[in-house]
C-alpha cells in the first residue's frame, strides 16, 4: 500500500487486460481537488474503460485507484458511489418512464436499503434539494414532464443532475455534450465550470472547442498509455499529439 | 386518512377500480352465482394471486418467473398436509397396517411420519410455513442468481427448471408427498368439516379478503420510491447501481415477496378445491399465470384479476365443449397480448373505457392517465 496523499483521485500502475489485450497499461493519473480534467485520445485509446475501472464496472488486472486514499478497486459499485464517486455514462441514461422529479428523486442518497426505499417520505427537505438541482441543470420547468419527452441535450443535464443531488467529490462525465447543439453546448460549459467548484470533474470529450472552454487539465490518451498531459495549449502543441490525434 | 386514500387506493381512479372489483367478487358474484360456480371462481381468485405477484415481478421489476407455480404449490402442499394429517387421525385410518399416518404413506411401506411431516400437526406452525418456506426458497434462489447478475431469459430458464425438478420430486417421492395423485381426500379443518356449502362460503369470502388484502398491499409497496426504483431497475438498471443501490437486495425482496403472495394462493385453492397434486405446481400452470397477468395487462395489479377470471371462464366454457382446441386458443390468446394489446385488459380499459364511463355519467370528463401514471402522481400530492 503507497502512503496517503492530497489528491482526490490517485491512479498507479493501473492495468487491465481483455484476452491478453491491454486497453489500460500501467496508466498513473492523479487529480486535485477543485480540478476540471478533460481525458482526450482516439477511439479505442481506453479513455471509457478507465471510467469504468473507476467506478467499478470493469475490474483491474493489477494496480490501485484511491479515492480519498480509499482503494476502489476491492468494492463493489454501490458501495463506489456511496464513497462520492459519480459517473454519468456516454449514451443518456436516465429513467425514461418517470418523470424529471421522480429521476432525481431515485438519485437523492438517502433510503439506498430495501426497507429505506419503502419507507422513504418525500419531505420538503428532499423537495427542495430536488428543486435546487433542477433549477442548477435548467429543468426547474420541466419537473413533472416524463423524462423520455426531453430533447437530448436537456436528457444529457438530467443525468448530470442525477449526479449532482449525490453531492459526489469527484464526477466523471463520458462524452457530456455529444449530440447537443451549439447553444446547448455554451451552457453546458457553463454548468460544468458551476459544478466544478468544491470538486473533482473528470470529463471525456472530443470536441476540441468544448474542452478548451473547460479543461484546467488535459490528458491525452493514446493505446491505454498517457502520451501527453498538461494545459490545452501545451497538449494542442505537442508534436506526438498531433501526430496521433489532432491531426496535420 | 389521505395517506390511505392515495397510497393504498391510488387517488380516484384508482379507488374506482378497487371498488368495482370488490363489489363483483365481493357482492356481485356471491349473490347471483350457486354455490358450485361460486367455489369454481373462488378456485380462479387463487390463481389470481401468483397473477398479481407477477405484476409486481414481471411488469414492475421487469424479472420474469416462469416458475410461480413453485410458491403455490408449496403453499398448497403446506395447507394440504395440515389437512391430511388432520384426516388420517388412528380412528379413521384403523384398517392400515400402520394406523395413524396418510394413506398413501401406507400404499408406500412408511411405517412412521416422516420428520417433516411433523410440523404440520400444528395448524399455526403450518400457517407460519406456508408465510415463510415459499419465501424463503424464493431467498435462496434469488440470493444465487441477483447477485450473481443472473437475469433476463435465463432467470427464466432457471424457475422453469426449478418448476420441473419440484414436480418430477413430488411424482417421484410418492410415499412422502402423494405422489401424481397429489393429496387428496381432505375433510376437516380443526374439526370443521370444509365440504359443506357454508364452508365453502367462508373459504370463498376469506379469500376474496385476502386477494384485496394484497392488492391494496402491493399498491403501497408500488406507490412509495420501492416501487419507482423497480421501474428504474427494470428500464435502467446500470443506472439504479451506480447511483448507489445494490440492485440484487431489491430483487431477491420483490421476488420474496411474490413468492409469499403466490403461496397465500395455493394455501386457500387447497382449502376450496379440497385437494394438492403436481399439477398445480410444474410449467404449464407456471406459464397460465404469467398468461393471466399478461391478458390482464401486466402494468395493473386489478387487471390481473380479470385476466385470470375470463381466462379461466373461457377454458371451463371452451374445454367443456372443445377440449382439444383450448390450448391453441389460450396460445394464440397470448401471442395477440403481446402483439396487439401489450397492455392487456387494463390497456384496453385505458384507451376505451371512457367511451363506457361516458356513457353512465353525463358529465364530460377528459381521458384521464393510466393507472400507473395516477398511482405515481399520487404520491406527489400525499407529500
Amino acid at each position: 500500500m503507497n502512503s496517503n496523499t492530497d489528491f482526490t483521485l490517485a491512479i498507479e500502475d493501473l492495468t487491465v487486460s481483455f484476452d491478453g489485450f491491454k486497453a489500460v497499461d500501467s496508466l498513473n493519473f492523479y487529480l486535485d481537488q477543485n480540478e476540471l480534467h478533460v481525458v482526450i485520445g482516439p477511439n479505442g485509446a481506453g479513455k471509457t474503460t478507465v471510467l469504468d475501472l473507476i467506478c467499478g464496472k470493469t475490474k483491474s488486472t493489477s494496480g490501485s485507484i484511491k479515492f480519498l486514499n480509499e482503494e476502489l478497486t476491492k468494492m463493489s459499485e454501490h458501495e463506489i458511489v456511496r464513497a462520492g464517486v459519480g459517473r454519468k455514462f456516454q449514451t443518456p441514461s436516465i429513467y425514461e418512464n418517470l418523470t424529471v422529479l421522480e429521476n432525481l428523486e431515485i438519485s437523492y442518497p438517502y433510503g439506498r436499503t430495501v426497507a429505506g426505499s419503502l419507507m422513504f417520505k418525500r419531505s420538503s427537505e428532499v423537495l427542495e434539494k430536488i428543486n435546487q438541482t433542477a433549477s442548477e441543470i435548467m429543468l426547474q420547468d420541466d419537473l413533472d414532464t416524463e423524462a423520455g419527452l426531453l430533447s437530448h441535450g436537456q436528457k444529457q443535464w438530467l443525468e448530470i443532475g442525477m449526479l449532482l443531488i449525490q453531492d459526489p467529490q469527484l464526477l466523471m462525465l463520458d462524452e457530456p455534450v455529444a449530440g447537443m447543439s451549439v447553444k446547448e453546448r455554451e451552457q453546458t460549459a457553463e454548468l460544468l465550470n458551476k459544478i466544478s467548484k468544491g470538486r473533482s470533474v473528470l470529463v471525456i470529450e472530443h470536441d476540441m472547442e468544448f474542452v478548451e472552454r473547460i479543461a484546467h487539465k488535459v490528458t491525452v490518451l493514446h493505446q491505454g498509455k498517457i502520451l501527453a498531459a498538461g494545459n490545452m495549449e501545451e497538449v494542442q502543441n505537442d508534436p506526438k499529439v498531433i501526430e496521433v490525434y489532432l491531426g496535420h | 386518512m389521505n395517506f390511505v386514500y392515495e397510497k393504498m387506493m391510488g387517488g380516484k381512479k384508482g379507488l374506482t377500480g378497487f371498488l368495482i372489483l370488490a363489489t363483483l367478487i365481493l357482492v356481485i358474484f356471491p349473490l347471483f352465482l350457486d354455490i358450485f360456480r361460486l367455489n369454481l371462481v373462488g378456485k380462479y381468485l387463487t390463481y389470481a394471486f401468483p397473477a398479481v405477484s407477477l405484476v409486481l415481478l414481471w411488469g414492475y421489476g421487469g424479472i420474469l418467473s416462469l416458475g410461480q407455480g413453485v410458491f403455490f404449490g408449496l403453499g398448497g402442499y403446506g395447507m394440504a398436509m395440515f389437512l391430511k394429517l388432520e384426516a388420517s387421525s388412528v380412528e379413521n385410518t384403523k384398517i392400515q397396517s400402520t394406523p395413524g399416518i396418510p394413506d398413501f404413506m401406507d400404499w408406500n411401506q412408511l411405517t412412521s411420519l416422516p420428520w417433516f411431516w411433523e410440523p404440520f400437526n400444528s395448524l399455526t406452525l403450518t400457517i407460519l410455513a406456508i408465510l415463510i418456506l415459499p419465501a424463503a426458497f424464493a431467498y435462496i434462489i434469488g440470493a444465487a442468481m441477483f447477485k450473481r447478475r443472473v437475469g433476463g431469459v435465463y432467470f427464466a430458464i432457471i424457475t422453469q427448471v426449478i418448476a420441473v425438478i419440484l414436480t418430477i420430486l413430488i411424482v417421484g417421492q410418492q410415499g412422502y408427498t402423494g405422489g401424481i395423485n397429489g393429496i387428496t381426500d381432505l375433510r376437516t379443518l380443526n374439526g370443521w368439516d370444509i365440504t359443506t356449502d357454508s364452508a365453502k362460503y367462508i373459504f370463498y369470502f376469506i379469500n376474496v379478503a385476502l386477494l384485496l388484502g394484497v392488492i391494496l398491499l402491493s399498491r403501497l409497496i408500488l406507490t412509495s420510491k420501492f416501487g419507482s426504483l423497480l421501474l428504474a431497475i427494470r428500464d435502467k438498471e446500470d443506472r439504479v447501481r451506480f447511483s448507489g443501490y445494490d440492485v440484487s437486495n431489491f430483487k431477491i425482496f420483490i421476488f420474496c415477496f411474490s413468492a409469499l403472495i403466490s403461496s397465500i394462493g395455493g394455501a386457500m385453492f387447497t382449502l376450496q378445491v379440497g385437494f394438492m397434486s403436481p399439477s398445480f405446481v410444474g410449467i404449464v400452470p407456471s406459464i397460465e399465470m404469467v398468461i393471466f397477468a399478461a391478458v390482464g395487462g401486466r402494468m395493473s395489479l386489478i387487471g390481473a384479476v380479470y385476466g385470470t377470471l375470463l381466462i379461466n371462464f373461457g377454458k371451463t366454457a371452451f374445454s367443456e365443449s372443445f377440449p382439444e382446441l383450448w390450448l391453441f386458443l389460450m396460445g394464440g390468446l397470448f401471442i395477440s397480448v403481446v402483439m396487439f394489446f401489450p397492455n392487456g385488459l387494463a390497456g384496453l380499459w385505458d384507451d376505451y373505457g371512457h367511451y363506457i364511463t361516458d356513457r353512465f355519467s353525463k358529465s364530460k370528463k377528459t381521458k384521464e392517465d393510466s393507472p400507473e401514471i395516477v398511482e405515481k402522481k399520487s404520491d406527489e400530492s400525499a407529500a
